[in-house]
């Protein structure tokens, strides 16, 4: 078949045209957070004593920087799925949510004893944390990527792991509103490597499912 | 034609995703003659025809196109879809160089006596149905509209729309695969 027939072909299916990208994605986000809010209801549900630890400087923190996080993530998703975007360019928005986290650490460095460092690590819910982030985490994942392959991205495996990371955040500020470990020392732990595994996982099935 | 300005091709495929046909082929066209030069200097040196490039370029754009930001240049976006299809072409050529290399010993004789270059293309036209192959045929080769086409083939124009679309999403995931 010669261009010029080839032309001929594409411009007859004018009329046929995918679903604009804004579409996708705020629909992708808005059941990706559903489906995180579904599986989260059933299977923990909020602590007890929700309304006291709002009042805290600890427990809102968790969420705002899990909120940040995938706030920034899906915006950097949302731009890895136009082919002609940089990665250096997201550089700027990916930072936030692991700046805010390391002040908080350092913060919390200064304002807690030595002795209890490694309590506050450890804390008593790392290994919930490590299963729950990822199982909530899971299914928004799935739909990112679903969204991810109607787009046109020229790096599949950076964009798996932002939607992982975007899923990872939704994920975890579900969590972190069961969770009783509060310390920034404990969250920047057991959350940031809860939150890895799904960034892991999302770039390696990006790499098979992105196939344009 | 060649030195499109990226305004006239960002009106050009506006109008086209406004439902312009005539507008979206003049696009193509544009588009095709940008990655063609930009192709030529890439792969004369691997042996790649960079028909083949233009083609599966055109293809992806076209399933693509609501990718790009109707607000936003159409160059950088043109030419990073060129590119992802050209690193995939340059990967299945690498990864076929030997098998090609014995296969091109064989048929150097009836390659010769061929007078039609035969792109990738073509052989990916061979993974469609027969209705789809009937119904893009008709309308690339033989240049019928989606009217003609219906008459011709005795279908419905919705059930030749559907076959062209999926035909030629067909084509593009079959392109240059073995």
């Amino acid at each position: 078949m010669e261009t010029q027939e080839l032309i001929k072909a594409l411009a007859a299916d004018n009329q046929r045209s995918g679903r604009p990208m804004t579409v996708v994605w705020t629909g992708a986000a808005v059941v990706a957070i559903a489906v995180a809010a579904g599986v989260f209801f059933v299977l923990l549900g909020p602590r007890p004593d929700i309304a006291s630890a709002m009042q805290t400087l600890r427990f809102p923190f968790k969420i705002v920087v899990a909120c940040v996080l995938t706030l920034s993530s899906l915006s950097a998703l949302r731009a890895l799925s136009r082919p002609e975007t940089h990665p250096r360019d997201l550089l700027t928005p990916l930072i936030v949510a692991p700046v805010l986290m390391a002040m908080a650490v350092l913060a919390e460095l200064i304002a807690v004893p030595t002795s209890t460092w490694s309590a506050r690590l450890v804390g008593t819910n790392s290994l919930v944390c490590l299963t729950f982030i990822p199982l909530i985490g899971i299914g928004p994942l799935a739909l990112l990527l679903l969204a991810l392959r109607h787009g046109a991205s020229s790096h599949p495996a950076l964009s798996g792991a932002a939607a992982g990371l975007a899923a990872g955040g939704i994920a975890a500020a579900f969590y972190a509103s069961h969770c009783t470990d509060d310390s920034p020392l404990f969250v920047a732990t057991w959350y940031t490597m809860a939150v890895a595994i799904l960034a892991v996982a999302g770039a390696l099935a990006a790499r098979r499912i992105i196939d344009w | 034609m060649n030195g499109a300005d990226d305004g006239d091709l960002a009106r050009l495929l506006r109008m086209a995703l406004g439902g312009d046909e005539r507008a979206y082929s003049d696009f193509l066209q544009n588009a095709a003659a940008l990655v063609r030069i930009w192709a030529r200097r890439r792969v004369a040196s691997v042996g790649l025809d960079p028909e083949d490039i233009v083609q599966e370029t055109l293809l992806a754009v076209h399933l693509k196109r609501h990718t790009w930001r109707t607000d936003g240049p159409v160059k950088p976006w043109l030419f990073a879809i060129a590119r992802h299809k050209l690193i995939d072409a340059l990967r299945r050529h690498g990864r076929h160089a030997r098998v090609q290399l014995s296969d091109v010993e064989g048929n150097l004789a009836t390659e010769e006596a061929e007078t039609a270059r035969d792109w990738e293309i073509g052989r990916a036209l061979e993974v469609l149905t027969p209705g789809q192959r009937s119904v893009v045929t008709a309308i690339s080769v033989e240049g019928r509209t989606i009217a003609e086409a219906a008459r011709i083939l005795d279908m419905n124009e919705t059930a030749v729309r559907v076959a062209l679309h999926r035909g030629l999403a067909a084509i593009a995931r079959r392109f240059g695969r073995k």
